[in-house]
């Protein structure tokens, strides 16, 4: 028997950073809103015995149970999909807060050139450019309509940073300057400049200095402690929706958050969502709660298969490439790097941040020509000094072998003497990589998980050698006794450690016919359901996608308030 | 004082530990049993080795070999035995590690696991190896817990064999797979050698790792190059993490590597040279 509630202004399906931030935003001009999270309660005094390597970054502390729900993969459509029994690739948060508590905080804006990427490309080289099979497409906003939203995140998140040269334009500054210049840092910058390059600062959310944000939430400085990724942080200073945006929906009064609160389903009748379905994982009980408005800011599969299970909008069809429920999937090209061996230098690399670091963006967008090239788009080079923990981080020449008397005695001399230089590459999406529901495996609630169809095609294979060639030339340049880089990237596996941006499944853009949302993130087909996430990029940036992620939010909460006033389809 | 009667025949009972027709008596009753027998003896001399020599529940007398061939020699857990420093030292203030039993392998794998660790990352002039640094400790107790089971996994059925990008298949737990992994050891070991793999040479030892890292030993339940790599990972874990879990005993892993451990913050040192920070662990944290 399911127990129905009484109804409320809006229901918000996950509390992440989406999830914070709309609720926020909502609740700040006076709407009740309740946030239904399927993980556990969070708070800082959760993270005071964090710098623990093995609990936090090898036994996934604070990341989903697999045993309950994972995602099934395979590279084609030829080949039977199996689960992720372990993880490898990415890495799925749980509990309040979401990803927003475990990432490493880096915070870009994409370029001009990706909102508008379809048309820019062809207006610069011709329709040719882009492989019939790739299915790039315009996002149905530019930078510019976007820029208030991503300036809005940026100052609620106290991010540090300087002006990227090659960036679109800023309407103001950062709201607190870049971190602090290591000496390995310093010699990054030294050798990108020779090199004729543009670096600068990476944009930080772990905060430079003490900070207090229009909401008027203050942090503290970031420690540099070194325990980022894959851990909260215990000072408050890496920008975390647990510090931030949920402190201020709950001050207003009118923000009630459920934990253990697993949606199963977005309930509808005649077109418009009435509510959603959901079980208390304490209880086992089923729940309805009504709602006017609904929001999935759940995680990128999770958003997913809610749309599918509840039969909203028309799933993607890989065949005719027809609907759009599951399309556009893509991820990040993150292998492609290159290290420099140091023999007579030792740099103090336990020590980091998870967002310090310095970057460059010449080889990113369209900032290069790509006339003679067999790829399009790029990705941003950086060196990050995120702390090297030592159970993770034993990297020895290739040479080398990987165990015995002679690895050990190569780990203990490279320890600090080892600087990476990487990319995060630009992911295309194409015809045959989606998401729909595994025909075979279930998750513990016995609904079917995710099935994940990609791989890496040539246009990933291309940039990543390109971009990698790049990066062993900085670190040459950079004093490195010994460079190792990228020799070809292989098919895309699922073992590996790459990156946890999975982005698409819900795209965004300017038609019905190709896209699921419009660009205030407002189902075409449900106008009063609102999906907004990673799950809305039409291909992913040569970025971390978290900065575009939280201009979305502010965006779609200006959206949700419109809708809530004068009703109907804002676009 | 413990009553018991030996079983005349080979039975084993719920209270018997192993020995052969024997009566499983705990050793802190012995301890205590020998303390008043003769007033002296600290628990640290007290041992299986010397309770079953002593105690005359031997069969016949006389101690089967087999029973008395895993003991491990306590006080100093790096040692190989039978090697000269198997003898544990005098001193009877040390204060006593409670974490150094076994959770979950036998005394036998306990062993081979720690032969094994010590190749995958030795003593050399740099420091401590893992077997000093306690990682065949730290491998039993993490075995013994969730990771053992597999537990916060997908190990749902239908199971099929997949392509190398779809990751693990299996439907083995990791303490199946180190229980399967290590008697491999064991008889290839004894197949190729005629000898136990403790009692190979260095050398041969690493050449049984080679051949189970190259796939070269013909298994049908597990992946050999599988079972090798989680030795070599937990090799890294147990010499690394914070000695809470048993391994990196005090610290000395950190300190080998100048690794400073959990500090609270590195504002003072960013932007200088190299520094080396004396390590602290979670237990400073409290």
């Amino acid at each position: 028997m399911v127990k129905k509630l009484p109804k409320v202004d809006v229901v918000v399906v996950g509390v992440g950073w989406a999830g914070g931030i709309i609720a926020a935003e909502l609740t700040k001009n006076g709407l009740n809103v309740v946030g239904l999270e399927r993980g556990r309660e969070r708070t800082t005094e959760d993270y005071f015995m964090v710098h623990d390597e093995l609990r936090y970054s090898l036994r996934y502390e604070i990341f989903q149970d697999l045993s309950r729900d994972t995602i099934t993969f395979r590279g084609n459509e030829k080949i039977r999909a199996l689960p992720m029994r372990q993880y490898g690739s990415f890495l799925m948060g749980d509990g309040l807060g979401g990803a927003g508590v475990h990432w490493n905080g880096q915070t870009f804006r994409f370029l001009p050139y990706d909102f508008q990427i379809r048309s820019m490309t062809e207006e610069r080289y011709g329709k040719s450019k882009i492989p019939e099979d790739m299915t790039l497409q315009d996002w149905g906003i530019t930078y510019d309509e976007l820029e208030p939203y991503y300036d809005k995140f940026e100052k609620m998140a106290g991010i540090s940073g300087e002006a990227n040269p090659l960036g679109g334009k800023r309407s103001s500054d950062y709201p607190t300057p870049p971190m602090v210049k290591t000496p390995n840092i310093k010699l990054f910058e030294e050798a990108a400049k020779k090199l004729g390059l543009h670096p600068y600062m990476a944009p930080s959310a772990n905060l430079s200095e003490a900070y207090t944000n229009p909401d008027g939430i203050s942090r503290a400085a970031c420690q540099y402690c070194g325990f980022c990724e894959r851990y909260g942080c215990e000072y408050g200073a890496k920008a975390d929706p647990v510090v931030t945006v949920i402190p201020v929906a709950k001050k207003t009064g009118k923000f009630e958050i459920r934990t253990h609160s697993n949606v199963r389903r977005v309930l509808h009748t005649d077109g418009r969502a009435t509510g959603v379905l959901y079980i208390d994982t304490t209880t086992g009980e089923e729940i309805e709660q009504p709602a006017d408005v609904v929001v999935l800011t759940a995680y990128v599969f999770h958003n997913v298969k809610l749309l599918l299970t509840s039969g909203i909008g028309t799933p993607y069809d890989p065949k005719t490439g027809k609907g759009v429920i599951g399309k556009n999937y893509a991820y990040q090209v993150q292998k492609g790097s290159a290290a420099g061996f140091f023999e007579d230098v030792q740099f103090n690399l336990y020590a980091g941040a998870g967002a310090l670091g310095i970057c460059l963006d010449d080889y990113n967008g369209d900032n290069f020509d790509h006339s003679d090239l067999n790829f399009i788009h790029g990705g941003n080079i950086r060196h990050h000094q995120t702390g090297q923990r030592p159970i993770q981080n034993n990297k020895v020449p290739a040479d080398s072998p990987k165990w015995g008397a002679e690895f050990k005695k190569n780990s203990l001399k490279y320890a600090y003497s080892v600087i990476n230089v990487g990319l995060q590459g630009a992911s295309m999406p194409y015809r045959h990589h989606y998401l729909d529901l595994d025909p075979t495996y279930k998750d513990e609630f016995g609904d079917p998980l995710v099935r994940i169809t990609f791989d890496f095609e040539e246009q990933d294979r291309q940039l990543a050698k390109f971009i990698s060639d790049r990066c062993a030339e900085i670190v040459r340049e950079m004093g490195a006794n010994l460079v190792e880089s990228l020799k070809e990237l292989g098919p895309y596996e699922i073992t590996t450690y790459q990156s946890t941006h999975n982005t698409g499944g819900v795209i965004m853009g300017a038609s019905p016919d190709t896209s699921a949302v419009n660009n205030y993130l407002q189902m075409w087909d449900m106008e009063n359901l609102f999906v907004v996430g990673a799950v809305n990029f039409a291909h992913n940036g040569g970025y971390n996608p978290n900065g575009t992620v939280g201009a979305l939010a502010y965006r779609a909460a200006e959206g949700i308030l419109n809708y809530t006033k004068n009703g109907g389809l804002l676009v | 004082m413990y009553e018991c009667t030996v079983v005349g025949d080979n039975t084993r009972t719920e209270s018997n530990y192993g020995l052969l027709g024997g009566c499983g008596v705990s050793e802190q009753a012995t301890e205590q049993q020998n303390k008043q027998q003769d007033g002296s003896g600290s628990s640290q001399t007290m041992s299986r080795r010397k309770f079953l020599a002593n105690a005359g529940y031997a069969v016949g007398g006389a101690v089967v070999g087999g029973v008395l061939g895993y003991l491990v020699p306590k006080g100093n857990v790096g040692a190989v035995p039978g090697s000269p420093d198997t003898q544990p030292p005098a001193n009877n203030n040390a204060p006593v590690n409670y974490n150094e039993a076994l959770m979950f392998f036998t005394q036998e794998q306990f062993l081979i696991t720690q032969a094994a660790v010590e190749r995958i990352f030795p003593a050399d002039e740099n420091g401590p190896g893992a077997a000093e640094l306690g990682v065949a400790f730290y491998i039993d107790h993490q075995l013994a817990g969730d990771w053992g089971f597999n537990a916060r996994e997908y190990m749902q059925p239908p199971f099929f064999v997949g392509e190398k990008t779809q990751g693990y298949q299996g439907r083995l737990r990791r303490r199946e797979i180190f229980y399967i992994g290590l008697r491999e050891m064991q008889n290839y070991s004894q197949a190729t050698y005629g000898k136990s793999f403790v009692s190979l040479s260095p050398e041969e030892q690493d050449a049984v790792l080679t051949a189970f890292q190259k796939d070269e030993v013909n298994l049908t339940t597990i992946s050999p190059s599988g079972f090798f790599n989680m030795l070599r990972s937990a090799t890294l874990e147990g010499v690394y993490a914070d000695p809470l879990y048993g391994g990196n005993k005090n610290m000395q892993g950190w300190v080998m590597r100048k690794y400073p451990g959990s500090q609270m913050s590195y504002t003072q040192i960013m932007d200088k040279e190299f520094t080396v920070l004396e390590p602290k662990s979670l237990r400073d944290h409290l």
